[in-house]
């Protein structure tokens, strides 16, 4: 698990030292689907819910869907915020996150992410937390987050009608 | 390193389009065209220092203009395994923010801009003890003249950031503070300056000194053996010296001089006449009195063995002038050698015992950092250290 994270790291670090763009394409990581994750981090938690982002980039030249999450940690939901009323919500994401042809869809706080419904220990700052995705094709990508504390992402959650 | 010789491509290339404008304007030979701008081509500066490399950057680095020295204190508690993930997060950070790119959760990435930023760390011993290993530095002896005071000494953890730009240093030092405050607490912070980005020549400090004009220079002889570990780390003291201004504004100009060894305008040798002159201790004056005091800040600073030399790179502080006007202010004195003891630990015995400078500066903060080597892609500073 550590030589994922490491290997998926070095490529991003190696790609800054090359001195390469600000935004610099990251390479396919050699999955059948085309896609790969780059930066992607948690958010520290003591107790209780927390999630995953990161960038989902499509090297492919047909659309990708992650259709779910999963790792050791625990239970994973994919998510999405919206605005309910004046208020920011988050729920299950309908279909799951589709990342078009080519494309690059971002997961922050705020809007779409992988969430962590009920990690079984602690989030420390510097853990690696471990995500497998699932694509409609039936196709997985493993890749490991690095936990940060980070204060914001503090949208309520409103489980989806087949969770409730 | 590599920065260095950017640095020299870029002064060639400026020198060649510098040539190139020329021919230009005389074949045109009209008077329009010498009020022309110049080509838009001229050289990007160096804006980016590498963070990967067998050495930390910030060492050997040319000193950017803006300096934060952040000593950290550990929290109870925090072992190896800690120490690891702490140093994986912050590394990271500084891999990211020093080549202009947000930090992992930034949440103000337009800050991350390119302005030379640097962040080096330095292990205390307190971060050895923490992790269970022995400590390759320790807190300097005692000195007659230190007035040290608990607020500016000590530290398990040091961070120095440097950059050309302040906004870009504040939020760099937000940024790894943000990650580094679950594993430690903030036990000093001291802000430095240099004169503005692109000044070149020795810095002056608060004195009117010019300082540092001894300084090893990189790829001259020796230069790295007084510099580096065999592991490619290095050791930083850092002492923070008050200016006495008031007290230096009460004696004349060649008081002043005779304490240095060197004049105060130039910053030749009293020997001299000019900056770079190898300063001639044997030299008598008509009295036969040596022209070079033989306690004077030259005289007892001059190391002749080049392995034996210490890399300064000071910055100045100011944090006054207090209510009634007396100034607060000094240098932030940041030494970096292969070895404390037997290299910086003499110099700073002879200054204390003898120094004529010492009437008007006293060190009120000291510590003492064992700076590991630098990182490749994908690794971390401290790894070798910390790492299973």
């Amino acid at each position: 698990m550590r030589l994922r994270v490491l290997a998926i790291l070095g490529l991003t670090l190696l790609l800054a030292a090359c001195g390469a763009k600000k935004d610099p394409a990251p390479q396919p990581e050699g999955t059948p689907a085309g896609l790969s994750v780059t930066d992607p981090w948690a958010k520290a938690a003591d107790q209780g819910m927390s999630a995953v982002f990161g960038a989902l980039v499509n090297h492919s030249t047909k659309d990708i869907t992650v259709v779910k999450a999963e790792g050791p940690i625990g239970p994973m939901e994919l998510h999405e915020v919206v605005d309910q009323n004046g208020d920011m919500v988050m729920r299950p994401k309908e279909g799951g996150f589709v990342i078009p042809a080519g494309a690059t869809v971002r997961l922050e706080p705020g809007h779409d992410h992988i969430m962590l419904m009920a990690p079984a220990k602690p989030l420390k700052p510097g853990d690696e937390v471990a995500v497998t995705l699932t694509f409609a094709d039936g196709g997985t990508m493993a890749f490991t987050a690095i936990v940060k504390d980070f204060a914001g992402g503090g949208e309520s959650y409103m489980p989806g009608m087949d969770h409730s | 390193m590599s920065g260095g010789i950017s640095r020299r491509g870029a002064l060639s290339r400026a020198v060649l389009l510098g040539g190139a404008a020329g021919l230009t304007a005389g074949a045109g030979g009209t008077a329009l065209a010498l009020y022309r701008k110049p080509p838009a081509e001229t050289p990007a500066p160096v804006t980016v220092e590498p963070f990967h490399g067998p050495h930390q950057a910030g060492v050997a680095t040319p000193p950017q203009a803006h300096a934060l020295l952040l000593a950290l204190d550990l929290r109870e508690g925090v072992d190896r395994d800690a120490l690891a993930r702490m140093m994986r997060l912050l590394s990271d950070d500084a891999a990211r923010l020093t080549q202009a790119r947000p930090a992992l959760a930034d949440t103000e990435p337009e800050l991350a801009t390119a302005a030379r930023l640097t962040v080096t760390f330095g292990f205390g011993p307190g971060l050895y003890r923490a992790a269970r290993l022995d400590a390759p530095v320790a807190p300097l002896p005692a000195f007659a003249i230190d007035r040290l005071e608990a607020r500016w000494s000590g530290g398990d953890l040091l961070l120095q950031l440097c950059a050309d730009d302040a906004l870009l240093l504040a939020h760099a030092q937000r940024m790894l503070v943000k990650d580094a405050r679950a594993f430690a607490t903030v036990r000093w912070t001291q802000r430095g300056f240099r004169r503005a980005p692109g000044t070149s020549g020795t810095q002056r400090n608060v004195l009117g000194q010019l300082d540092g004009t001894g300084n090893p220079v990189p790829g001259a002889p020796g230069f790295d053996t007084a510099l580096w570990r065999p592991d490619g780390g290095t050791t930083l003291v850092v002492r923070r010296i008050r200016a006495e201004l008031d007290a230096w504004d009460a004696v004349d100009r060649p008081v002043k001089e005779m304490a240095v060894g060197r004049r105060l305008d130039t910053g030749a040798p009293l020997t001299g006449t000019n900056e770079f002159d190898t300063p001639d201790f044997d030299k008598r004056d008509g009295l036969g009195l040596p022209v070079i005091h033989p306690d004077s800040h030259v005289r007892l600073a001059t190391i002749g063995d080049p392995a034996r030399k210490i890399l300064r790179r000071p910055y100045n502080y100011d944090d006054g002038p207090r209510p009634d006007g007396s100034p607060d202010t000094g240098l932030i004195f940041a030494s970096y050698q292969a070895d404390v003891e037997r290299q910086f630990t003499p110099i700073q015995k002879a200054l204390a015992e003898r120094d004529l400078l010492n009437k008007w500066i006293t060190p009120i903060g000291s510590a003492v950092f064992a700076v590991p080597p630098g990182c490749e892609p994908g690794g971390w500073i401290g790894r070798g250290l910390l790492g299973q």
